[in-house]
């Protein structure tokens, strides 16, 4: 694959997508030797561009670039000018002078990444933008799943919570859709967009959708930070209708389905603590994994001289 | 385009390489890494010729794509397959095995990514072809056949395992 930047699942083709997950198994060979990094990246600059806080993306792609020998440096939006009223455009000029070779982003604004990634010779990865993609999280989901089921063909997955703001939402539904898999999504009406993509079914009752027989549970976050907007009736409530209770959980385990979760886990809202030692949760293995799809990613991308 | 080398001529140089390690180390434990794609190969004939002997024989391939010094004249980062070491490294006697020896570069690339896996306590390097014309200070300890080559020519080798054939060419630039 030949490309400068990573904006989301939509447009890469699928040949793309199976060559970024198969080659990320190597890189994750590379996490049991003794050394813990090889010279791919070595002399390239990685700078972090953060609009909005993220501790476990930002962690993952910062490994990621040092385990391929890449200089890491962190543009803080708190400390930095940002704050101060400077343009994204007057940012971008200034990167462009440190001649960085590639900006990972996250924004609360659609689209910014992809503006960005005009501005600039470097390549750009959205770490995720506003409501609109984060294909990298998309990516490892496929990647830990694919680890379960090679094939993913007509395998299902429910996915769950708050799908009509969720950027992971959209990213992952794409790219099990295009591996092949059949997806649903399962939230409060209110939560739901008006439009799913073709192809995916919409429930609102769990017991309804539990019987479509799903392989995979896929746990969104509830975003705290939009609880000013009251979009359900309380957390508690949350959970005993639409989170994996301890009931459910015992239920989940005799049909063997898989656990999946973006993290960070909000205990007693999307799962119950039981969860954290369910042993089918396949949720710190999308953590590891996150790691070696992201230097796959940074592997593939090449910036334009 | 000639067929310098046949089956049989292949065959005869993995089977002096194996003689020739035999030679200098008629018991001690070896660890055989073949260089991937092709030297890993080589590397998997020469255990088999090998393994009768009454020693500790250890086998691992080496992808060294991420070792690579030009993926600034590349237009496109190389596939890769990744290495698959399970033996320890650190203190093993390793045989660097690969096709064709010729700028040296590969070697000198896999020597850093094997010693990312550990400290071997030697190790000595066994190439089915020299072809020549080195840019690094690297040579071989064990070499199946010496082919005169021009600089620009293209040596292309096939192997039954990985190509359906053992065979090589050699193709001088247009």
């Amino acid at each position: 694959m030949l490309r400068k930047d990573l904006l989301d699942i939509h447009s890469l083709t699928t040949e793309d997508i199976h060559a970024l997950l198969d080659q990320a198994t190597p890189f994750k060979e590379i996490f049991t030797r003794s050394v813990k990094k090889v010279p791919a990246l070595k002399g390239k600059s990685v700078l972090m561009l953060f609009y909005e806080p993220s501790t476990r993306t930002h962690s993952s792609f910062e490994v990621a670039a040092k385990r391929l020998s890449a200089d890491v440096t962190n543009f803080d939006v708190p400390s930095s000018s940002i704050t101060k009223g400077e343009s994204v455009r007057e940012t971008i000029e200034t990167l462009q002078a440190m001649r960085t070779d590639y900006i990972i982003v996250r924004h609360g604004r659609s689209g910014l990444p992809a503006a960005i990634a005009k501005m600039t010779n470097a390549c750009v990865i959205n770490a995720g933008d506003g409501a609109h993609a984060h294909p990298t999280q998309a990516l490892l989901d496929a990647f830990t799943l694919r680890e379960i089921h090679p094939d993913l063909t007509g395998k299902k997955i429910l996915i769950i919570g708050d799908i009509l703001h969720s950027r992971v939402a959209r990213s992952t539904t794409e790219i099990f859709l295009r591996l092949g898999a059949e997806v649903a999504w399962l939230a409060p009406g209110s939560l739901l967009p008006g439009y799913p993509p073709a192809g995916v079914t919409c429930f609102t009752d769990y017991e309804t959708a539990m019987r479509w027989n799903p392989c995979a549970l896929y746990l969104l976050r509830v975003q705290m930070e939009r609880q000013d907007v009251q979009y359900f009736p309380s957390l508690r409530e949350y959970h005993r209708v639409y989170g994996v209770t301890e009931e459910r959980l015992k239920r989940i385990a005799d049909a063997g389905i898989h656990i999946m979760h973006p993290g960070p886990v909000n205990r007693g809202v999307e799962l119950c603590d039981a969860v954290m030692d369910y042993p089918l949760s396949l949720i710190n293995q999308q953590v590891e994994n996150g790691i070696a799809v992201r230097m796959s990613v940074l592997y593939s991308l090449k910036p334009e001289s | 385009m000639s067929t310098p080398l046949n089956a049989e001529d292949i065959a005869q140089a993995i089977e002096s390489l194996a003689a020739s390690i035999r030679e200098r180390h008629p018991d001690e434990a070896l660890t055989i890494i073949g260089i991937r794609s092709r030297g890993d190969e080589v590397a998997e004939r020469l255990c088999t010729l090998l393994a009768t002997d009454d020693r500790e024989l250890n086998f691992g391939t080496l992808d060294i794509s991420l070792y690579r010094d030009d993926f600034e004249h590349l237009r496109e980062n190389p596939k890769l397959q990744g290495s698959d070491i399970d033996c320890p490294i650190d203190g093993a006697l390793v045989i660097l095995v690969d096709d064709v020896l010729f700028t040296g570069r590969t070697i000198r690339a896999a020597l850093d990514a094997l010693s990312d896996y550990g400290r071997p306590s030697k190790v000595e390097l066994a190439v089915l072809i020299d072809r020549g014309h080195r840019e690094m200070p690297i040579q071989a300890d064990f070499v199946g056949i010496s082919l005169a080559t021009e600089r620009l020519d293209h040596v292309v080798v096939s192997l039954e395992g990985t190509d359906g054939e053992d065979k090589v060419l050699v193709t001088p630039r247009a």
